[in-house]
């Protein structure tokens, strides 16, 4: 139970962190100012929620790592993010789609987490709840004004549909940790959000006049560390400091 | 754009003595200026200027923070630095804000900004090459804006004095945060020691130019004295920051890279060296270390996101002509 509950939040905590770094390298090249504040803005929610997951996942492992020895001292092979979550950005079109799609998926995880039978997990919840709820709102506000703006923006928002497509699947799988423990009531059966969530996503893509993904051929791997060649590149980044200078207080 | 509608904005007014000398008597009372007031056409362009310049230095300010976002050393530290820069943006978009009371709109300085013809602090035209670099400009190129900035909060234009004194309250908190990660550096290992000296010994001459060149020098320093817009002068506030900054670094265990600089016991401040003058007029010029760099990134931003701004008003319009109610997303 430990074990399990220990890698479901290693696997959240890393989608969190993995995908905070992504939207952060956006952070002086938006396409305006609003966006210069609002992606850093959902950037620093997903990186604190993925501060509280870590933290947490070092409490249950019990050998001391803390929230940087998890974030930043593994191989690889050991993250355990969604693959989409390290995807390169694209352009503003595939970004904002990316996070509609996480954002509406996490909002319906977290409901459903805030009445979880673990009480930090319920707390964690409580607070992502209400960011997951901006971070959806506003993407789904940019989804609808590109599918339903120019030709340009309706190519480029067609185009990130199709280039995301195959990476959504994975959103609804469960590996063997989160199955364990979600029969436990300590997280969500993920596999029960598809409905809620196709759902939401057919209502935006409707309004922003877009085709419905198909979820069925999905890549998967992320959660067993089989990873995407831009994952390294991601690592070489986020761990450059640790790596340059191991065991220091910064 | 704010300054539709706006009464002084539109009109040219009758510069005649008695109406200079009212808005000067105006001035001297300590009477705010408001965005609709009659205002000599000349106080209109300098604050154009200043305002415009000072929103491009927060918004290029973060491209050298930016560059660590993805490469901070710690969780916490990573959250602060994007909280940090994301401060520097919203500081951006009050200053264009405020600058548009006065009839100039945000495309227009934005304009100005990536066709190279506006100027930006030049400090901004040097890289950050290390962590140790990020806690510099917190503590050097935020504290010497904090000592421009202060005075700022009384300069008679009532909408940049308001907006200043929230930017101001951020950057004092940038401040302590910048010389808190300096000093976690100065605490810890050698090679942490190294990388807070050598940013201190980088960032400390050209943080000394941010006052601007020497009283005498500066062009525009008479009348935006007259005018309250500028309270000091850029080698008073030069001296304020060295004074305040020295006894900072000499606790941390750092020098400053200034064989010069010692304690005057009977002016009660500190001596320093000669600034490098040339150095100074070489990247107000244009070619500094990433003088082209920094507004090019500006200029990709904002071509590659053309597409993006014309899809909003697309869509925008779109809403207004069918009447419904704008985005339907929730």
């Amino acid at each position: 139970m430990q074990k399990g509950l220990f890698s479901a939040l290693l696997q959240l905590a890393d989608d969190h962190l993995v995908l905070g770094h992504r939207l952060s390298e956006w952070c002086g090249h938006a396409p305006m100012l609003e966006e210069d504040l609002a992606l850093p803005n959902i950037a620093l929610d997903l990186i604190g929620q993925a501060r509280s997951l870590y933290t947490y996942a070092g409490e249950i492992e019990g050998v001391g790592r803390d929230e940087d020895a998890l974030a930043f001292c593994r191989i690889e092979r050991e993250y355990q993010n969604l693959l989409i979550c390290e995807l390169p950005n694209g352009d503003f079109a595939q970004t904002i789609l990316r996070q509609f799609y996480f954002s509406s998926f996490m909002l319906l995880f977290w409901e459903q987490a805030q009445n979880s039978s673990d009480a930090t997990v319920a707390a964690v919840a409580g607070k992502a709840i209400k960011e997951a709820k901006y971070h959806r709102r506003h993407c789904g506000e940019w989804v609808i004004r590109l599918g339903d703006g120019t030709d340009e923006s309706a190519r480029r928002m067609q185009a990130s549909c199709e280039i995301l497509e195959p990476y959504l699947g994975e959103l609804f799988n469960n590996s063997y940790g989160s199955l364990e423990i979600s029969q436990s009531g300590v997280l969500p059966d993920r596999s029960l959000l598809q409905e809620p969530w196709l759902i939401d996503v057919m209502e935006v893509f409707q309004a922003a006049n877009l085709n419905i993904p198909d979820l069925t051929h999905a890549h998967k791997g992320g959660r067993e560390g089989r990873h995407t060649e831009a994952m390294g590149h991601l690592l070489a980044q986020l761990q450059y400091m640790q790596r340059s200078f191991p065991d220091m207080a910064w | 754009m704010y300054s539709q509608g706006l009464i002084g904005a539109g009109s040219e007014n009758k510069e005649t003595p008695e109406f200079l000398a009212a808005f000067q008597a105006r001035i001297d009372a300590d009477e705010k200026i408001e965005p609709n007031d009659q205002m000599p056409a000349a106080y209109r362009k300098t604050l154009i200027r200043q305002i415009g310049q000072h929103a491009h230095s927060e918004i290029v300010g973060m491209l050298p923070e930016g560059n660590w976002i993805t490469r901070a050393p710690t969780l916490r530290r990573k959250a602060a630095l994007l909280a940090k820069v994301q401060d520097e943006g919203g500081h951006g978009l009050y200053l264009y804000s405020a600058a548009e009371t006065l009839g100039v709109s945000r495309k227009e300085m934005t304009e100005e900004l990536i066709s190279g013809r506006a100027k930006y602090s030049s400090i901004f035209n040097y890289p950050t090459q290390t962590w140790a670099d990020i806690g510099a400009i917190g503590w050097l190129v935020d504290g010497a804006a904090i000592m421009n900035q202060v005075p700022l909060c009384r300069c008679s234009y009532g909408p940049y004095a308001r907006a200043m004194i929230r930017v101001c309250k951020e950057e004092s908190f940038h401040q302590r945060q910048g010389y808190e990660i300096i000093l976690t550096l100065a605490e810890g290992s050698e090679a942490q020691k190294d990388m807070a000296q050598d940013a201190l010994n980088r960032w400390w001459w050209p943080s000394l130019m941010m006052f601007g060149p020497p009283d005498g020098e500066s062009p525009n320093s008479d009348q935006s004295t007259l005018w309250k817009i500028k309270r000091f002068t850029n080698d008073e506030l030069r001296q304020k920051f060295v004074d305040a900054t020295v006894p900072q670094a000499l606790r941390l265990g750092l020098s400053l890279p200034d064989e010069a600089l010692k304690w005057n016991e009977t002016q009660e401040r500190y001596d320093y060296g000669e600034i490098d003058w040339d150095e100074f007029w070489n990247v107000v010029k244009g070619h500094g270390p990433l003088n082209k760099e920094r507004v090019a990134a500006r200029k990709k931003a904002w071509d590659e996101g053309a597409w993006v701004r014309d899809a909003a008003m697309a869509h925008a319009k779109k809403v207004s002509q069918l009447n419904i109610t704008p985005i339907a997303a929730e």
